[in-house]
């Protein structure tokens, strides 16, 4: 099962360790922008949005149908972000809302629900074929050579935008007046509000925020991936195990998380291309055994 | 013996059930009813054995089908395979049955160990990683399982007993026998005491920590039971398709099987079922105008989930409930109509009626 061969071919020559390490790193980036928007809706909100990957899609779609109109790809990745946040706020006021506080069982059925709903529509307005977006003409440029290897220059721009970003959001909860009270309210919702703070509107806000990063996810992924209805549940799965790999609330635990799952996947593909998934989940199932919480995590979870 | 005594209504019922299970399916004209009936026990089975988990134990299992499939899969792997065949001859399908259960059991042992002491998110999280790692292990180790294709081939099914498999009739009573025993034991443990150990601690883990129980020993016991009865269901699904498909493990499929449960009710034994019946229903009939089934699930469930809020059994039992006490609150008040009445009976209902209600 395992080819030991493969890899040690690849481990012994700098060009294959430098694409293996590239790719492995742009897979962790978009898993890290997915799993952040998770883990920052749970750990305000106490929500788990089991839909969150379905806001990947509709960034990716989006950022598409805009690329093909108007040729700009920055307007696209700007424009697939905006989509998710909306329908994202539109999600968290319609429905998310309603089950607050409800037992999680209802929680998980209204984001079925929404998974099934969003797929079908993207089946009906995209239609139910693979959609291929291609390299954008700004990043049609010869790629960079790093130690005999070959790095596309949009792996360069994907990771600097994730990496912004990482610091966007720790700097957004953790100085800014917004952080602040969307802080406080996810601790005492009663008193936020008795200081004239509406705090729903805040919550909306934040779900819309998480949304906007995974529309921003499936707005880089587009490019690199093919595009497909239901695309939004391998994503998701894959950001859960991120999720409780680095603990559930923290974005850095996230990051450190989604680099390890994705360095695993660039190399296992070489090494052990059938047990990839497996090996992400052993590494999770290992977690879990040995330290609950996650990486970072503190909070209870038993 | 005293257990099984205060059983005999159930087992009564049981035997009925499935005399007239056996009668509709035998005497139906077209094979429609024999097949529709067939699906509904595999999935029946699914959604009952979720319920052991979900409403009676409070364990919000995200990764039921795994089970569901594994069943099937370990039922036409084992009867595929020539040796299996040669060694145990006639008896194979029977060996074959309790085989699958028995491997479908140890995983969900594994899965229940490591799964049952982590909290609520966690462990909806946890079982359905599990159930993707399975489904990941069926696509890829394509000489075994067939990947994407599936369990191809059909399945042997020596004649054993007299009862020969590949005979729609024969399969139909045996599938219809097989579905009724499994009810039977899921009645059997919601109503003993274990059953009401299991709702001592969906309610309060810690008080019933306190008693004594071992929760987590009670927990994995019921995740084992539940994954077990959920193989037969798989089980009888392989017999019907004659193959096994990894659709089975997707992860939609625990999310119907959820639907489901949440669709007919969980708070009575029988809501599950309903809940079956009325998804492959629903199925049948939106496949009939559109191909967008998703779609019309996806509505659905939104209308019942944030509609009604509860199944569609709870809330008739709701419904007759508050209607009773409704006439007879109205009873009271008309007694209190009538003049005073101070018999100590009426007391309660007097006072009641006084206060305003919110």
């Amino acid at each position: 099962m395992v080819n030991v061969e493969a890899l040690a071919t690849c481990l012994s020559s700098s060009a294959c360790i430098v694409n293996q390490l590239s790719s492995g790193l742009i897979i962790g980036m978009l898993l890290f922008l997915v799993a952040s928007g998770v883990t920052l809706i749970f750990g305000v909100l106490h929500v788990i949005n089991f839909a969150h990957g379905t806001f990947y899609m509709i960034g990716a779609y989006t950022a598409y149908t805009i690329y093909t109109v108007t040729g700009s790809y920055f307007l696209a990745a700007a424009g697939g972000a905006l989509g998710a946040a909306i329908i994202g706020v539109l999600f968290e006021r319609f429905i998310i809302s309603r089950v607050y506080g409800e037992n999680i069982l209802m929680q998980l059925l209204v984001c079925y629900a929404f998974i099934l709903i969003v797929d079908d529509l993207v089946k009906i307005i995209w239609g139910a074929q693979y959609l291929a977006m291609g390299v954008p003409d700004v990043f049609r440029m010869p790629p960079l050579r790093i130690a005999g290897g070959f790095v596309p220059p949009f792996y360069v721009f994907l990771v600097a935008v994730a990496v912004v970003i990482l610091f966007g959001s720790v700097l957004l909860i953790a100085k800014t007046r917004f952080g602040k009270i969307v802080r406080a309210a996810a601790h005492n919702q009663t008193m936020v509000s008795v200081l004239g703070i509406r705090v729903p509107l805040y919550f909306a806000l934040l779900f819309g925020f998480g949304c906007a990063l995974a529309g921003v996810a499936g707005a880089l992924a587009a490019p690199v991936r093919s595009l497909t209805p239901g695309m939004g549940v391998g994503i998701l799965i894959e950001s859960f195990i991120v999720t409780v790999i680095g603990g559930m609330g923290s974005i850095t635990g996230a990051f450190l998380a989604a680099l390890l799952l994705g360095l695993v996947r660039s190399i296992g593909s070489i090494g052990f291309p059938l047990f990839v998934d497996g090996a992400m989940f052993a590494i999770m199932a290992i977690i879990l055994i040995v330290r609950p919480q996650g990486l970072l995590g503190q909070g209870e979870v038993r | 013996m005293r257990t099984l005594a205060s059983f005999w209504r159930d087992i009564a019922i049981a035997i009925v059930a499935l005399a007239v299970l056996v009668y509709v399916g035998i005497a139906a004209e077209t094979p429609w009813t024999r097949d529709f009936l067939t699906s509904l026990f595999a999935y029946g089975l699914l959604a009952m054995s979720l319920n052991l988990l979900i409403g009676t134990t409070g364990l919000v299992s995200f990764g039921h089908a795994a089970f569901f499939a594994l069943g099937g899969y370990a039922f036409g792997l084992l009867l595929q395979s020539s040796g299996f065949l040669a060694t145990f001859g006639p008896g194979a399908v029977p060996v074959a049955f309790v085989l699958a259960v028995a491997i479908t059991a140890v995983w969900a042992l594994v899965v229940g160990l490591i799964c049952a002491r982590l909290s609520e998110i966690y462990f909806a999280f946890l079982t359905l990683a599990f159930q993707m790692f399975l489904y990941s292990v069926v696509l890829s180790w394509v000489g075994l399982t067939g990947g994407d294709q599936g369990l191809m081939g059909g399945i042997p099914r020596p004649v054993f007993l007299g009862i020969d498999l590949s005979d729609p009739i024969h399969r139909f009573v045996f599938c219809a026998a097989v579905f009724v025993v499994s009810i039977l034991v899921l009645r059997v443990v919601t109503a003993s005491p274990f059953g009401y150990t299991l709702r001592l601690i969906r309610d309060n883990p810690r008080r019933a920590a306190f008693l004594g129980i071992n929760v987590l020993r009670a927990k994995v016991i019921s995740f084992v039971l539940a994954g077990s009865v959920a193989s037969v269901g798989g089980i009888i699904l392989a017999l019907f398709t004659s193959g096994a498909y990894p659709e089975w493990m997707y992860w939609s499929q625990s999310g119907q099987a959820i639907f489901m449960i949440m669709l007919g009710g969980i708070n009575q034994f029988f809501g599950p079922l309903l809940g079956a019946v009325l998804l492959r229903f629903l199925n049948d009939m939106v496949l009939a105008y559109t191909e967008y089934t998703e779609l019309a699930t996806g509505v659905a469930i939104l209308l019942v989930v944030l509609g009604l809020r509860r199944g569609i059994l709870d809330f008739v039992v709701d419904l007759v409930r508050n209607r009773r006490e409704r006439t007879q609150q109205s009873e009271a008040s008309a007694s209190l109509k009538r003049g005073p009445d101070v018999s100590p009976d009426n007391k309660a209902a007097t006072l009641e009626t006084v206060t305003p209600r919110a």
